[in-house]
């Protein structure tokens, strides 16, 4: 079972790794860029049937840090 | 009685042997070395330290991979039970992930490595860390880190300037801090997390570019309320 899960900066936590991506890209010529965030995807390959709320487990405990990051949890099949 | 204490390593740790010399010079007595993947700890402990570095190359977050090692656990409930813990650098950012410490460590604002010795201004003096310093007290300790940009939300911000946790603040910008937050006391002022680097700072050198004794004091500090209590 593929699962994805996509950390990112919550709204409002400053990301520094973000602003520095943006520069880079207007500094490249590339007009229009508004803002950028840079999070993480982990792909985790699970066992058949492992619930959500495991899954859900894994990210407050290990995966995210709930103080400045979010996370979603998709099912890839 | 000798002060017992530990010094915990982590595969990346690279100032515990700088920690060890530092509580070794000012206590007089050789620091405990614990590897990570003890279970656990030497009994008896004054206190327990836990030193800067990279562990675990900073995968995932700094400090998030260290902070759930088998160690961690065991520093945990030494915490609980009152032993004092000192978490420099690295040590700091595992003290935030392991949930001893309120908030977080993000890439400094700047994106730059900073390696330079910076003004830090003593905001608490009760703890057992700081207890002989004088508020406003300005010392000069090393920073070396990345990731030293602390965050927290405002309603925790603002109950750590009211509950007095707020142990250090940065004389000047350095990495973009909230509230040029440098170092943060637990709850009941026995744990310590701060991103300079007092054990850098224990001897006085013929030439003050190669470092001073400010942080001597903080260690003397623990040393003296522990052999008061």
């Amino acid at each position: 079972m593929k699962t994805r899960i996509l950390v990112r900066l919550k709204p409002g936590v400053l990301d520094p790794q973000g602003r520095a991506v943006h520069h880079a890209l207007e500094g490249m010529g590339f007009a229009g860029v508004e803002d950028v965030r840079v999070g993480r995807l982990i792909e985790l390959d699970l066992a058949d049937g492992t619930d959500e709320a495991t899954i859900t487990a894994m990210c407050e405990k290990l995966l995210a840090n709930t103080v400045i990051e979010n996370f979603t949890i998709e099912q890839a099949e | 009685m000798a002060f017992r204490a530990a010094v915990i390593t982590f595969p990346g740790s690279n100032c515990d042997r700088d920690m060890a010399v530092a509580l070794e010079s000012v206590s007089g007595a050789a620091a405990l070395r614990v590897w990570h993947g003890d279970a656990a700890l030497p009994d008896r402990l004054d206190f327990i330290a836990l030193p800067g570095g990279f562990s675990y190359g900073d995968y995932l977050r700094s400090g998030a991979m260290a902070a759930k090692s088998p160690i961690m656990r065991a520093v945990v409930d030494a915490a609980s039970r009152g032993v004092p813990v000192l978490g420099v650098c690295n040590g700091f950012q595992v003290l935030t992930e392991a949930g001893l410490l309120p908030g977080a460590l993000m890439r400094n604002a700047g994106q730059r490595f900073i390696c330079r010795t910076v003004g830090l201004e003593v905001a608490n003096t009760s703890s057992l860390f700081t207890h002989s310093y004088t508020r406003g007290d300005t010392l000069r300790i090393p920073v070396a880190h990345h990731d030293g940009n602390y965050f927290a939300d405002q309603a925790t911000l603002d109950a750590l300037e009211a509950e007095d946790r707020i142990a250090f603040r940065y004389s000047e910008a350095v990495n973009g801090s909230a509230r040029d937050i440098a170092g943060v006391l637990s709850a009941n002022g026995r744990v310590l997390g701060m991103m300079p680097h007092p054990e850098r700072a224990i001897e006085p050198a013929a030439d003050p570019a190669l470092g001073g004794a400010d942080g001597r004091r903080l260690f003397e500090n623990v040393i003296a309320a522990l052999a008061k209590a």
